[in-house]
């Protein structure tokens, strides 16, 4: 440190306040009130690391850096006004971009130092290499189905996981070759060529309702890969940006893993529809008893208390702000109304309540799973907006069923329980719902949307 | 050499915990927010993508230019974006306070 030219020290000066910067910044993200402040912490620390590294010494050109810089930012600009629906894919999109800066520095960097790599470096710059391609290809692939560019099913044939498992024990044998004789620089192609095949491949058996745990899981090696580079380049700012960002994805796929009673293997190598399907056809047409929005709105309107359980399909129906309407006019007339929220509702974890908050419904009225549990025998009305799944009480009784163990929302224990639904075909993963056969549940058949208007027109609320 | 790696092992171990201590804290209310915004955090790599861009190289001058650039270029799209997007969700986040009509 003592023989470092004065720039040099102010450099390493301005990491160490973009450190504790971005450190600052996640522990206001902890609570919506000083959240802003906490952007803004990350903000600055970024400035601050950009500006000290500019004024790095050994930089010697500066045209394509502020060329690039220009180019990232009109990408970027667009990339930060998506719609709020459109937030999983663009998610997705943005692990693969920090996916492929950190492969193409790892890439440049073998080649600019071989033939002398130290091993310990060329482990680190494998394992950079290895996570940054895969989560590169795997990232675009998420992004493709969620924006529905890609077919949603799960595809899936005999002897998949072997054929990936397999792929990648290739890579990590060639990168241990190249450990033993990092000289063998023909082969350092492979240790990115095939992750890359295989982060498609990962992707390709997996289905619309995994996304938030396979999202949460690519964030995870995002932040990984980051931190490998950081070990090859020797910055510590590096290194722990990675590791928050790892350790934060982690922590978000075991919530989304806990929260679909599966383990990260069973979501990457199980392929959810493919067990079942068998199940869902052999069902019965049974009775279930149905209301037109009249009756429900007259329900609605004679409860205390009613918690709303929306799922994804709200979002598709884009039915959000005729829900806000009615979470108007029902709290208007005295209602005490809150919203129940599952971890998996939505494409990725949070989303659902960035939904709400986007039709400006207070977050203190979205209660996560564990809070809102115990209402349910309390309230007169639980209303499930376009969930299934979720709110399946086979989940807990039924050792049968394919999701028995799963956490639940339990809508059934509430004294009515209304479901608005488009049909009476099985939700997603292809299960029939008991719910909707119980004496107190009330099916709502039709579009989310124009429902949930019509109920509120029936209260005499709506702006139209 | 080998006691600067050890150095940041030990960094990365503290970062972890500390990771984990903070971000398990975050109100799942907030879990997309967080998501972008480590996202834009981890974008921090466009620092090692300006000194590859920008530095001298002896030889292999040309790939560290194009990766390089087109790592800059990746990596601050997810700064630029990651942030704004941060920022707008946090904003539609309000309380139960005076209702507007």
């Amino acid at each position: 440190m003592t023989n470092l030219p004065g720039t040099e020290q102010i450099i390493e000066i301005a990491y160490l306040f973009a450190t504790a910067l971005f450190i600052l910044s996640l522990k206001w993200l902890s609570s919506p009130t000083t959240a802003r402040r906490g952007v803004f912490a990350g903000e600055l620390g970024m400035l601050l690391a950009i500006v000290g590294t500019l004024l790095h010494h050994g930089i010697v050109e500066y045209k394509w850096i502020l060329i690039a810089l220009v180019l990232g930012t009109i990408i970027g600009v667009p990339l930060g006004e998506v719609a709020m629906t459109a937030v999983p894919q663009r998610t997705a999109l943005s692990h693969a971009f920090g996916a492929l800066c950190v492969t193409l520095v790892g890439t440049a960097e073998f080649y600019l130092r071989t033939p002398d790599v130290p091993r310990f470096m060329m482990g680190v710059l494998s394992l950079e290499v290895i996570l940054g391609s895969l989560t590169f290809t795997g990232s675009l692939m998420a992004a493709g189905k969620l924006q529905e560019i890609l077919p949603q099913r799960p595809i899936t044939y005999k002897g998949q996981n072997i054929v990936n498992l397999g792929l990648l024990g290739v890579a990590i044998a060639v990168a241990g070759m190249l450990v033993a004789h990092p000289e063998k620089t023909q082969y350092f192609p492979l240790i990115v060529g095939i992750p890359l095949l295989f982060g498609v491949m990962m992707i390709i058996p997996i289905g619309g309702a995994d996304m938030p745990t396979v999202i949460s899981l690519l964030n995870s090696y995002a932040g990984l890969s980051a931190a490998a580079m950081g070990f090859v380049l020797d910055s510590k700012l590096l290194i722990i940006a990675g590791a928050l960002d790892g350790a934060s994805g982690l922590i978000l796929s075991v919530n989304m893993s806990k929260a679909m009673n599966r383990s990260f293997s069973n979501v990457l190598f199980g392929a959810f529809g493919q067990e079942h399907t068998a199940a869902a056809g052999q069902q019965e047409a049974r009775p279930v008893r149905s209301a037109t929005p009249e009756e429900a709105a007259a329900i609605l309107a004679a409860a205390n208390k009613v918690v709303i359980v929306p799922g994804y399909g709200m979002a598709v129906a884009q039915a959000q702000h005729k829900v806000r309407e009615l979470y108007d006019a029902l709290t208007k007339r005295g209602v005490d109304v809150k919203f129940g929220i599952h971890p998996v509702a939505g494409r990725m974890p949070g989303h659902m309540n960035v939904l709400l908050a986007e039709a400006d419904i207070p977050y203190d009225k979205l209660l996560d799973m564990e809070e809102i549990n115990g209402d349910f025998p309390q309230t007169d009305v639980a209303l499930v907006i376009g969930a299934n799944d979720v709110t399946n009480p086979a989940a807990r009784t039924d050792t049968a069923s394919p999701i028995y163990g799963m956490p639940v929302l339990d809508v059934d224990k509430a004294r009515t329980v209304m479901v608005i639904k488009r049909s009476m075909a099985a939700g997603f993963a292809g299960i029939d719902n008991p719910l909707y056969y119980l004496s107190r549940t009330l099916m709502l058949f039709g579009d989310a949307r124009s429902f949930v208007g019509s109920i509120v027109r029936e209260l005499g609320g709506g702006h139209e | 050499m080998k006691l600067d790696l050890l150095t940041s092992l030990y960094v990365f171990m503290l970062a972890a915990f500390i990771g984990f201590e903070v971000i398990r804290r975050v109100s799942p209310l907030l879990h997309t927010p967080l998501m972008s915004l480590t996202n834009a955090l981890d974008a921090i790599a466009v620092v090692g993508a300006i000194i590859l861009a920008g530095e001298y190289h002896a030889h292999g001058a040309m790939l560290a230019k194009v990766l390089g650039t087109i790592a800059i270029v990746a990596a601050t799209s997810n700064i630029v974006g990651g942030f704004l997007i941060t920022d707008r969700m946090l904003r539609m986040f309000k309380a139960s306070g005076p209702k507007k009509p």
